[in-house]
């Protein structure tokens, strides 16, 4: 493996040992500071997101992962810092706003809606590609209905992709754990994004769950050059998936490289296993 | 038109058929299937289409006379269409399971020495690529599903439509190639190779001539009257014969028809958009739904479940003797059936996908005659065959009108039944297979030189009816100490019949009395505990709660008082049995693909476990290795209580009775 031999040169494309290119940053953390009135949950951050590559997030409880996806996807706004998305300074914006960027986000704790069924929840993800007002949808011919027929299509390569024919029409409440995850992921692709923010997508899955559903993050990455950051817990998972990976404790980031550096950091080595502090 | 001329009009080829089929009925549905929510369909002339630029694909791949080309995937056009065009292209076309592990799929690759393989996706590429220094002969695989892929090294692998599209492009250039290749088939060209699954040591190679699957496809189709307005869902594995047969063979001849589900889960919800009206499951299949219909009535509320009641017991009264034709029934014993209809029998039957179904067929183990029962009793015509890949499948099968749920029927068309001395059944037919491959010795001990078969099941011919019944497998049907006759899966039936029982293994050959394995259904107890407010975490902890194990000790009761009452088989009541702690499986060996128990290795891997039901031990502790879905190996182990079932003395019943 030659990763550790590419160039750090942020505007150079280069490709990965598998034969993926890794195009320039799409997205750019340049000393990020986000406080919770007297708590700071994240100090002085800064790395960046690579088109077409799988980047991780970790760190031990409470390190401000999750914090650090918030700031990436737009719901927080540091108060300290700025975030370069595509080239651009991102200023505050408003949810919507937010949803029309192009990344789509999953979840810690589920949030699906229980009660609708898998194709259901999956169509909300084409929200933001739905043109037609709430008068024409109600009549429902001409572009609403091809607008609908369109959708629709997508949706349901997203359900193929995902191997979830069987539970189309079962609503996603009453799913297993593992399914309902794969449900979520579904709903972030069918946001077609460019980028896909995953907050643990292993979380309380068993190991037939955890390498269904690596294969479905690498294939995403891979059928559709979808830029990935996700946040994991799973070391083994995080080494096998993630082309580069950043290291978070306390809120400073730690380490930050290819799994292998990352590894053999030390300072990372005593964030996981603890170090005697006299 | 003399039979004779017919004879010569009549495609002797599986291309030819698809050629005919798109002529005579170009427009009409051939294939669907339902993809990204939708089913997708071809009519016949599109499909001979397909056929067709798949054929001077391979021809243009450089596919030689005589290759071997192995198909792994499961049940869609495509692989359909790959089977006529490698036939069609001279080649020998060799499905296999899906399910199969890459040891398994290497062994058949090897053993045929395919050129070529047909992969569904990267799940199958994988197991191919694995293996693939050991198999010299394998020049490139075909692929349908690119996904996960895209990095491989494409120099031998190949894109199933860039294939065909290979082949449209130049059709001046290959057609006269592919015609030379077609008319030199002759009805003694093999059409298909079948691996069967083996109950015992190494799959074997079936071959199969044009003969064999288009005579047989003809007898069969007119016996049930198929036409090319009927339909068939194909969802059993296609390397199984049965499939070849009805979705290829049968399908081809007639121009029915063939559906293909979503994915393996979406099956049932497929066969109920679909309604077909020619159906096969095996026995296991018509259990499990209607276990599913009775847990669904038992949550349901007083006034469905009375309802539900009243006309099922009315359906089986006279539903059976109306769906057979029978005079006896009175008119408001129909008038009433026919309310039924509308009210229960008809929306079950939408329910579970039969309501268009004319001719269904149930094979490959005994039927509970309660099983068989209620699907007639709704007016579906169930009906029982007898087959083997060697045969082409039908040996017997039962004619409308005659249907019974222990008999396997008369012979079919153009087959030729004998009982030897021990009871075992031979036959002889046009199916009847040319020769295991590469495996004289294997041919020779199976088939002798006037051609009959021997079917290694033990049987007899029915007095009066000419109704065919089988015991036992005739290597199976032993002697205990005391020289009685010992039937093991004669009693296993019968355990099996119980919807808690899913499988049992009986020992007692050569030994003074018998003692069995049981698994437990989990889908029907599991919902006895729920509904009795039981825990359980696992199929292990199931098995092992005390109640259950009295459940089951009283099925082995009511099942040995039965047995007691015939004189012959009176030896075979279990003595003593132990519920197992996992799940018999194919991965574990311990069953074939398709289901059948093997009794060898399950007696070697258990040995501990047998040695302690006839040493008088009431536990034991044991550890079993298993085998996870993605090859890995890990273990389990237990302690299992041995219990002791009640055995009636059959000098006291036979007084009694």
């Amino acid at each position: 493996m030659s990763k550790k031999a590419e160039s750090r040169n942020d505007s150079d494309s280069y490709v990965t040992a598998d034969g993926r290119t890794i195009g320039p940053a799409v997205m750019e953390m340049r000393n990020i500071t986000l406080r919770f009135g007297g708590v700071v949950a994240i100090s002085d951050i800064s790395f960046d997101i690579r088109e077409g590559e799988i980047r991780a997030i970790i760190g031990p409880n409470g390190a401000g992962k999750s914090s650090m996806l918030n700031v990436i996807n737009g719901f927080y706004h540091p108060q300290e810092g700025e975030v370069l998305y595509k080239g651009e300074v991102r200023k505050p914006m408003k949810p919507y706003q937010i949803a029309h960027q192009g990344i789509a986000r999953t979840f810690q704790n589920i949030a699906l809606f229980k009660g609708m069924t898998t194709l259901d929840n999956i169509m909300t993800g084409r929200l933001t590609h739905m043109k037609q007002g709430m008068i024409s949808q109600m009549i429902w011919k001409g572009k609403a209905e091809r607008e609908e027929i369109e959708n629709r299509a997508i949706v349901e390569k997203v359900i193929d992709f995902l191997e979830i024919q069987s539970i189309r029409k079962t609503p996603v409440g009453r799913l297993p754990y593992g399914l309902q995850k794969r449900v979520e992921l579904g709903r972030a692709l069918a946001a077609e994004p460019s980028l896909l923010l995953l907050d643990e997508p292993m979380a309380g899955m068993n190991v037939e769950e955890k390498e269904d559903m690596s294969r479905f993050i690498l294939d995403v990455n891979d059928e559709f050059g979808t830029t990935i950051a996700l946040i994991e817990h799973d070391m083994g998972v995080v080494m096998d998936l993630a082309d580069r990976v950043v290291v978070m404790d306390y809120g400073r980031k730690i380490g930050d490289g290819t799994p292998d550096e990352v590894r053999n950091n030390q300072d990372v080595i005593d964030a996981y296993l603890g170090v005697s502090h006299d | 038109m003399s039979s004779v001329q017919k004879m010569n009009t009549k495609p002797a080829t599986l291309i030819g058929l698809a050629r005919r089929n798109a002529e005579l009925y170009g427009e009409k549905p051939a294939y669907r299937e339902k993809e990204f929510g939708i089913w997708q369909s071809w009519n016949w002339a599109e499909a001979s289409k397909e056929i067709e630029s798949l054929s001077y694909g391979l021809l243009s791949l450089g596919i030689k006379q005589g290759d071997h080309v192995a198909i792994i995937g499961r049940n869609r056009p495509y692989f359909y269409w790959a089977m006529v065009s490698v036939q069609a292209a001279g080649g020998v076309p060799v499905p296999i399971y899906q399910d199969s592990v890459a040891d398994e799929v290497c062994y058949v690759l090897d053993h045929c020495k395919a050129r070529f393989v047909f992969a569904e996706n990267q799940e199958q590429v994988d197991k191919v690529l694995d293996i693939k220094d050991q198999l010299t002969s394998l020049k490139s695989i075909i692929y349908l599903d690119s996904r996960g892929m895209r990095k491989y090294d494409k120099t031998h692998l190949h894109d199933y439509r860039d294939i065909q599209k290979q082949g449209a492009d130049q059709p001046d250039k290959l057609k006269a190639e592919l015609e030379k290749r077609v008319n030199a088939q002759t009805e003694d060209t093999t059409c298909a190779m079948l691996y069967t699954s083996g109950t015992t040591g190494r799959p074997k190679g079936v071959v199969l001539s044009n003969r064999n699957i288009l005579v047989t496809a003809e007898a069969s189709s007119e016996f049930d009257n198929l036409t090319a307005d009927d339909s068939v869902l194909a969802y059993l594995p296609m390397a199984w014969v049965g499939d070849f047969i009805f979705s290829i063979g049968q399908a081809l001849w007639t121009g029915f028809c063939v559906n293909c589900p979503e994915n393996s889960d979406t099956m049932q919800h497929d066969l109920k958009e679909i309604g077909p009206s020619y159906f096969f499951a095996p026995p296991r299949y018509f259990e499990s739904i209607l276990t599913d219909v009775m847990i669904r009535m038992e949550d349901a509320g007083a006034f469905k479940q009375t309802m539900f009641k009243y006309f099922m017991a009315h359906a089986r009264k006279v539903g059976g003797k109306i769906l057979d034709g029978s005079d006896s029934v009175s008119l408001v014993d129909r008038l009433k059936y026919a309310l039924g209809s509308l009210v229960i029998y008809g929306p079950l039957k939408n329910t579970i996908g039969m309501s268009n179904v004319r001719v269904g067929y149930t094979a490959g183990e005994a039927i509970g005659p309660e099983i068989f029962d209620f699907y007639r009793s709704l007016g579906i015509n169930l009906k029982q065959l007898y087959g083997q890949t060697e045969a082409s499948v039908f040996i017997t099968q039962q004619p409308d009108g005659q249907v019974r749920s222990d008999t396997v029927g008369v012979p079919s068309t153009g087959v030729e039944l004998k009982i030897a001395e021990n009871g075992e059944v031979f036959y002889r037919s046009a199916g009847v297979f040319v020769e295991y491959f590469k495996n004289p010795k294997s041919t020779k001990e199976t088939k002798d030189k006037d051609g009959w078969v021997a079917t290694g099941d033990a049987g007899f011919i029915e007095d009066g009816s000419g109704h065919l019944r089988i015991i036992d497998r005739a290597k199976d049907v032993g002697k205990m100490k005391d020289g009685s006759l010992f039937a093991p899966k004669y009693v296993e039936n019968k355990l099996k019949f119980y919807p808690n029982i899913l499988e049992a293994v009986v020992f007692g050959n050569a030994r003074d009395r018998c003692t069995a394995f049981i698994n437990i259904d989990l889908q029907a107890v599991g919902n006895w505990a729920e509904r009795n407010n039981i825990a359980y975490s696992s199929y292990q902890e199931l098995a092992g709660n005390p109640t259950v194990i009295e459940t089951i000790k009283s099925h082995i009761d009511e099942v040995n008082k039965d047995i007691a009452s015939d004189s012959m088989l009176s030896g075979c009541q279990i003595h003593r049995f132990i519920i197992l702690h996992k799940e018999l499986d194919a991965d574990d060996g311990e069953l074939t693909r398709t289901r059948k128990v093997r009794r060898r290795i399950i007696e070697e891997k258990f040995s501990d476990l047998i040695t302690a039901l006839y040493n008088g031990d009431t536990e034991i502790f044991t550890k079993t290795e298993v085998t996870y879905e993605d090859g890995a190996k890990g273990s389990i182990s237990a302690t299992l209580r041995i219990s002791d079932a009640v055995v009636n003395s059959p000098a006291k019943q036979r007084k009694v009775a």
